[in-house]
């Protein structure tokens, strides 16, 4: 075989007393997407950081093309050719795509910034990419996480790397967006780029990886070539048992409306109007800037309609903003975890309890409080030692776990849930599926919105499919297909 | 309260000693280099005098953990001692004249808090155009001369002693810390203004109202400030126009010295107690030591500097 691209041997790392990687040894080869799987926490995301110079390995070597390196800091990963796609957006909203697309690596003449050259050349990445049509003056604060996500990767293809890793890039993205990324990711491979795939998405690693390698609790498992290799081996590898459905059963049986939404439009959305039954999972699907996160803004005050109403078990509501939508009694998860969701530098416990904290009359109430996320620590089965630790130092699934708790510990009667298990491992998505079929047998009126279709089909009870800030369809999820909804999302009929 | 302290306490923890430690060399330091440093007399005029910084700063901690910053402080100060010595010269009893007193400086702090949530300004820049205007009417109120205050009750909010030993300011100051400390570790309010500080929009969409929070956050800073305002009236027996001058500096350096994050989010107040200490003793020490005033400004700027350095590399 020929020398790795890149090979990582025996790598140690702590931080403080927790081991996160035990002596893992990783190989990639030019010409090959190979998967890093294992459940949140494995130490996937810490593993690659070592790579990327981002933190310092304990102990054990790097090699590159077979020769010893040290790479200590993200500019001598670049001086390898190894560029990355960090799992959290890294982008300055203030500034421009373009902006950010050259930030640190600006074309300069005569010592002033070549604003021109720099537009041109961000318009040929974008349309690598396949989003020749966005603008590269926009400010990055106004595109919507999926498209900050194409300009992250953008930015990464830039730089001309030999080696790519991409750190879950399509937990933001669209059918559509993925679609496009694959081409990319099988062009790149053709050109002999070697590509390290970082997902949870099953379907995704089987359809578009050679190799597997897999992490559980820090210690390296193994590496399988995928032709051959059975869905539920890979699980095993993973969390070392079989697991068993992937989606659990719906269980809930819906009751009498809940939510009443008449004719709403304001902003992207137009005109939506829809039912939502106590102990009902309806599922919202869309490509990107269909409006569903728009209309869920709408229902929890963050954004005036311009008109129509939503009545909540009979009662007109007109929340204003966040703290009025919770009192009438909605929850809403956001899909951006550390712009929306998270203080990072608060506690796992302070996080928890923001929507409400346990108290009498203003006095915080310790015991409460800590009685409180335990039980939801337990509920959620979040990884960590201690409620104490800053939200910053859990793993992404981990994080998403705590933003789920925030909701729980408020009792909601209508839950919307954005993108609510993206990043989680096949574990802790079941985990979540248990959770949302348990709220919908309490009464929870649930709000999905979802890019991943399985998902969608399988946890929901109708599915509202929008496209263009209009409803295009309301289907029974019994019955419905992967086609049926695509169809309807992409304005066909 | 258990011993256990997990890695990441243990680490916060150690990081703010820093100034703990910085504030026991320095008192180790003067105590060698000065015979007069280490007497009671000394060291109770040092907590009187510090008095005055920490009350602001103590506020300044909540606007800074917010993620705002406040440089109206000193104006206030000057302001609402104005208004409570013309009181008084106009016959009104010392509780009123107290009472209105900080109640307008409740009440100006919270036009800042308007100013920042509702008027959408930034904070460096609405506290700045406070300043100018209070500054303006301190002066046209009081035309330029000091206001007198004879009241005997009134004066020993300043100038008093308990126990013919200790300064009453600094019984203010402990009953302060202590207050500012449970509201922020121990009610609701404390949580927000932390969370605020730390992630906003999470703040907001986890139901917290942001605009009222500011305002009474802002308007604790206002109250405080015109706290500080009698103390200092009081001590010096009149308002004067152009006092707490540059006061916001030193609260502002108190309370970077003791380890909060000017970006918001992070920090403490017991560290803020020490910064104001800090600045105290170093004040104290130069006078001591024979200092000149001016090289008393550069020690205390490389030390401040010193400080946010060591801070950075965490
Ligand atoms: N800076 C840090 N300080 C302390 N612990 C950390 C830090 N970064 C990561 N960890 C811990 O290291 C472990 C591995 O984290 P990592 O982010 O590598 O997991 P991951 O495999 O990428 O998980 P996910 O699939 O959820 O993204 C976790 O238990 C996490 O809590
Ligand atoms: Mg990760």
């Amino acid at each position: 075989m020929a020398t790795p691209l890149v090979s990582m041997h025996d790598i140690h790392k702590a931080f403080g007393p927790v081991k996160v990687l035990e002596g893992v040894d990783f190989e990639l080869i030019a010409g090959e997407v190979h998967a890093l799987m294992g459940e949140n926490g494995a130490g996937k995301s810490t593993l690659m950081k070592i790579l990327t110079g981002i933190y310092a390995p304990d102990s054990g070597t790097i090699q590159v093309d077979g020769k010893p390196v040290s790479i200590t800091t993200p500019a001598d990963a670049e001086k390898y050719g190894i560029a990355i796609i960090h799992q959290e957006l890294n982008l300055i909203p203030a500034l421009s795509v373009a902006d950010n697309l050259f930030l640190g690596r600006e074309i300069q003449r005569f010592g002033l910034l070549d604003r021109k050259a720099m537009v041109k050349k961000a318009m040929e990445w974008l349309a690598q990419v396949g989003m020749e049509k966005l603008d590269p003056d926009t400010l990055v604060e106004r595109l919507s996480v999926g498209t900050q996500q194409m300009v992250e990767i953008a930015r990464a293809l830039g730089q001309n790397a030999r080696v790519l890793i991409m750190d879950e890039p399509t937990a933001a993205l669209t059918e559509h967006e993925t679609t496009t990324l694959f081409k990319l990711i099988r062009a790149l491979r053709e050109k002999g780029t070697g590509i390290v795939y970082v997902s949870h998405r099953m379907e995704e690693i089987f359809a578009l990886c050679d190799r597997i390698s897999v992490l559980r609790d820090g210690k390296f498992v193994g590496t399988r070539p995928v032709p051959g290799l059975a869905f539920d081996e890979v699980v095993k590898m993973m969390v070392g048992r079989t697991l068993e459905a992937r989606f659990p059963a719906r269980t809930s049986t819906p009751g009498k409306v809940r939510l009443q939404v008449e004719h709403i439009s304001g902003g992207m959305v137009k005109d939506v109007s829809f039912d939502l039954r106590s102990g009902e999972v309806l599922g919202v699907s869309g490509l990107l800037g269909a409006g569903r996160t728009e209309l869920a803004r709408l229902l929890f005050g963050l954004d005036k309609p311009s008109e129509g109403r939503v009545l909540l078990d009979g009662e007109v509501v007109t929340a204003t903003n966040p703290n009025q939508a919770i009192h009438a009694g909605f929850g809403f998860l956001t899909e951006d975890r550390k712009a929306q969701g998270l203080v990072l530098d608060l506690s796992l416990r302070e996080n928890v309890s923001l929507p409400r904290v346990p108290a009498h009359i203003g006095l915080v109430d310790r015991r409460g409080e800590k009685t409180q996320t335990r039980g939801l620590i337990e509920a959620l089965k979040i990884r960590t030692r201690d409620m104490e630790l800053n939200v910053s130092a859990l793993s992404g699934g981990n994080q998403q776990k705590v933003v789920l708790a925030k909701w729980l510990a408020l009792k909601p009667r209508v839950l919307i849930l954005d993108e609510p298990t993206r990043g989680v491992d096949v574990g802790g998505k079941a985990e979540i599926y248990h959770i949302i079929n348990q709220l919908a047998e309490q009464g929870v009126a649930i709000l999905m919105i979802s890019s991943e279709l399985p998902e969608v089909l399988a946890m929901s009870d109708r599915i509202l499919v929008m496209h263009e800030g209009h409803a295009t369809a309301l289907l029974e999820a019994h019955g419905a297909t992967q086609e049926t909804v695509m169809t309807a999302a992409t304005g066909g009929h | 309260m258990t011993l256990q302290l997990n890695w990441s306490q243990a680490k916060t923890l150690f990081q703010r000693l820093g100034s703990v430690i910085g504030l026991l060399l320095l008192f180790i330091v003067l105590s060698v280099l000065s015979p007069d440093f280490l007497t009671t007399g000394n060291l109770l005029t040092v907590l009187r005098q510090v008095s005055i910084n920490a009350l602001i700063a103590f506020g300044m901690t909540f606007v800074i953990l917010s993620g705002g910053i406040d440089l109206s402080v000193g104006a206030i100060l000057a302001f609402t001692g104005a208004i409570t010595a013309s009181l008084m010269a106009a016959g009104h009893g010392m509780v009123l004249s107290v009472g209105a007193g900080l109640a307008l400086g409740a009440v100006l702090g919270m036009v800042n808090g308007a100013l920042v949530s509702w008027g959408r300004v930034a904070p460096f820049i609405a506290t700045l155009g406070t300043v100018t205007l209070l500054r303006g009417l301190t002066l046209a109120y009081t035309q330029g001369s000091p206001i007198p205050v004879t009241n005997p009750g009134f004066a020993m909010l300043g100038g008093g002693y308990i126990a013919n030993l200790i300064p009453l300011p600094v019984i203010w100051m402990a009953v302060a810390f202590i207050l500012c400390g449970f509201l922020l570790r121990g009610t609701v309010f404390g949580r927000h203004v932390v969370a605020i500080g730390g992630n906003e929009e999470a703040a907001r969409l986890s139901g917290v109202r942001i605009s009222p929070m500011k305002l009474a956050i802002y308007g604790l800073s206002g109250l405080l400030s015109a706290f500080a305002g009698v103390v200092l009236t009081s001590r010096l027996y009149s308002a004067q126009a152009t006092a707490g001058a540059g006061y916001e500096l030193d609260a502002i350096a108190a309370v970077v010295l003791g380890g909060t994050s000017l970006a918001g989010g992070r920090g403490w107040l017991f560290g803020t107690l020490i910064g104001a200490l800090l600045i105290g003793f170093l004040n104290n020490g130069l006078n001591l030591l024979g200092v000149s005033s001016f090289y008393q400004q550069v020690v205390k700027g490389i030390v401040i500097l010193i400080a946010v350095l060591l801070d950075r590399r965490q």
